[in-house]
């Protein structure tokens, strides 16, 4: 089996909320990931899926340490990034880089393209003016721009153009790992297609390790070789995405599976409708967090907290019925 | 009088900037029966959200401008219209849930308060009585503990839950026509799945006929009975639903369902894409709007723009290839690198 290059263990973040009485210490806090475990493997693509609110971006923050986690550790290379200094930290983020959601909101708007893409170059302290300008160049072939596009500013650019400017910035400064979050979902099909094209190719070419984090469940898996599933600051399962959407085990996992729309008008569509709405991470329910929503809830399922267990050759399911 | 609710013809809107005037919708016609969902498909900038809100003379004036074209609801001429008593149809007979739900809600206003305004607006009853249509209201979309929830302000609410509050708000007045400008985009599958659910339910009980505009073609097979394609402000296909999926005839359209990922989409094979950008509406196109991005383009299609003809019955397209007497050959992965 591949070398794990980043390894989480039991990583939590909680943040505290502001005591409505000035100066007071607030004993309560947000959960937003709560005891979280996986290993990523050198050259894959882990997606990580579930509703907003579920900790998927707190995730890809606190692996690129761009938050500090409560408690845990997160092992780059056998080396935890928990217990790290700034200045390691930074050092850090050449080998992880992300990507962001929005492409109108990430990119500076006063900069050039040219400036934007060196930015981090120029941080790490990478060459100097000329070779980093011959870098910017060749980036900007390689994501599919033309290096004449160097001069020009942001507003220039259409979204999916913006994007790639985005994936140019990330592998600057050759990382081994890029966390994408959330990166097509503000693209329209076609454009998202040529996205997602475009990460695909530069895998391989640069033999980079992915963690693909959305909501689109068609767009995971397509993406992805391996799958974790979160409900509110915890994954509820996790496996290769053969096993994840043919053979769900989660009971949270059918019925996020089952919501995709359909794919012809002729398709009946078994659902399995969610009631309400994704509990407060602030007071999370007892036992199981998916036990009020929860079709297969049984009595143990509001007193116990289930555990991550195998199940199958990769697959890892939290759930009492297995 | 005419059996149809709505009835649009030859729509155009255009809008000025200082040196140009860009055509944002140019010449769409459509039909809409009683009952029915029609789903309006298309790119970002394909003009399907002008159109929509052409439809509720909400074009800003200056700088847009519905520059053509008529649109009868229940044969009667919107756009000759007074503004007052286009604001006695606008909420009441027909309603818009707009995409953000985070957005559209007034935040310095209880939830409570925004659903009674649109109902005292419109209808002569007392407070009290708005307030209990209201509270009907929020359980019909099934908000639970619709009473205390009426005193809450929206940032209270999750995104699902406002966007619920919205539905509930267009859908106060009993409107003929609901028209729901990318109602789930910005939200979460399973949350879109209750929408949808809940936005057919609604369907049923109240007689509504829904205009839905996206782009994602799994709500319109979900939804949808009669479909349009835009792009570039022109009608390129429209048809019903099956048709679009059965036979779809414009290269547009076979771009769209192909770059669409499915569940047999193998993850080695590489996605089609429709390559290239939309044109920029601001320069006179001669000929077809869609033929520097086309794979099956000839000389022809650059030079004369192709008219939206009926090539079977109830199945139109836009494209000079396609008639009743020849077809052109969709081919496979035409759309690939």
């Amino acid at each position: 089996m591949a070398e794990a290059i980043i390894k989480v263990e039991n990583l939590k973040k909680h943040f505290p909320i502001q005591n409505p009485i000035p100066f007071k210490k607030s004993n309560q806090s947000v959960k937003a990931v709560d005891g979280v475990s996986f290993e990523v493997f050198r050259g894959e693509t882990l997606g990580i899926v579930g509703e907003s609110g579920c900790g998927k971006s707190t995730m890809a923050r606190l692996i690129n340490q761009l938050v500090r986690p409560t408690d845990g550790k997160v092992l780059f290379k056998g080396q935890d990034l928990a217990v790290m200094g700034t200045k390691e930290i930074r050092d850090s983020r050449k080998s992880i880089q992300m990507v962001f959601q929005n492409p109108y909101a990430s990119l500076d708007p006063r900069k050039t393209i040219k400036q934007l893409i060196a930015e981090p170059l120029e941080i790490h302290k990478v060459g100097d003016k000329r070779s980093r300008l011959k870098r910017v160049h060749e980036l900007l072939e390689v994501v599919g721009l033309n290096s004449y596009h160097a001069d020009r500013y942001p507003h220039e650019f259409s979204g999916g153009q913006r994007q790639r400017i985005n994936i140019a910035r990330a592998l600057a400064l050759n990382p081994d790992v890029i966390i994408c979050d959330e990166p097509v979902s503000a693209l329209d099909v076609s454009v998202q297609a040529q996205v997602i094209n475009l990460l695909k190719d530069l895998q391989k070419k640069f033999s980079l390790t992915y963690i693909f984090i959305s909501h689109d469940l068609n767009v995971v898996r397509y993406m992805c070789d391996r799958i974790a599933v979160m409900y509110l600051g915890k994954i509820v399962e996790i496996g290769s995405y053969n096993e994840i959407y043919q053979n769900p085990l989660h009971p949270y996992t059918k019925a996020l599976l089952s919501a995709v729309p359909k794919e012809s008008p002729y398709e009946k569509k078994e659902r399995i409708l969610l009631k309400g709405d994704v509990p407060s991470p602030v007071h999370p329910p007892s036992g199981c967090h998916f036990h009020q929503r929860c079709p297969q809830a049984m009595e143990c399922c509001k007193s116990t907290v289930p555990e991550l267990k195998q199940n199958g050759t990769n697959q890892r399911v939290a759930c009492h019925l297995y | 009088m005419s059996d149809f609710l709505l009835e649009v013809e030859d729509l155009e809107v255009h809008f000025r900037s200082s040196s140009s005037v860009a055509k944002a919708v140019n010449g769409v016609s459509f039909t809409l029966n009683k009952k029915e969902t029609l789903g309006i498909v298309g790119e970002s900038g394909s003009g399907k959200s002008v159109t929509a809100t052409a439809l509720l003379r909400l074009i800003p004036n200056p700088p847009g401008k519905i520059a053509g074209g008529r649109i009868l609801f229940e044969g009667k001429d919107i756009l000759a219209l007074s503004e007052k008593e286009m604001r006695s149809i606008r909420g009441n007979e027909i309603s818009m849930i707009f995409q953000d739900p985070m957005t559209s809600l007034n935040p310095v206003f209880t939830v409570g308060n925004q659903i009674i305004e649109s109902i005292r607006t419109h209808r002569k009853v007392s407070k009290k009585e708005a307030k209990k249509a209201a509270i009907e209201m929020l359980q019909l979309v099934g908000i639970p503990e619709a009473e205390k929830r009426m005193d809450m302000y929206p940032h209270e609410f999750s995104g699902g839950m406002r966007q619920r509050v919205m539905i509930a708000i267009a859908l106060a007045c009993n409107p003929k026509l609901l028209i729901a400008d990318e109602p789930t985009t910005a939200l979460d599958v399973t949350v879109q799945a209750q929408i949808l659910d809940l936005m057919r339910h609604l369907q049923d009980t109240i007689d509504t006929s829904i205009i839905m505009i996206t782009h994602d073609l799994g709500v319109v097979w979900e939804m949808c009975d009669q479909v349009i394609v835009m792009y570039a402000g022109n009608t390129v296909e429209s048809g019903d639903v099956k048709t679009i999926f059965d036979r779809p005839l414009h290269p547009y359209t076979w771009g769209l369902l192909d770059s669409q990922i499915t569940s047999d989409s193998e993850n080695e094979e590489k996605l089609s894409t429709i390559p290239g950008t939309p044109p920029d509406l601001r320069e006179p196109i001669p000929g077809c709007h869609f033929a520097d991005r086309c794979p099956y383009a000839q000389e022809v299609c650059f030079s004369k723009k192709p008219e939206l003809i009926e090539v079977e019955e109830g199945h139109t397209v836009s494209c000079h290839f396609q008639t009743k007497e020849k077809r052109l050959k969709r081919k496979e992965k035409a759309y690939h690198g």
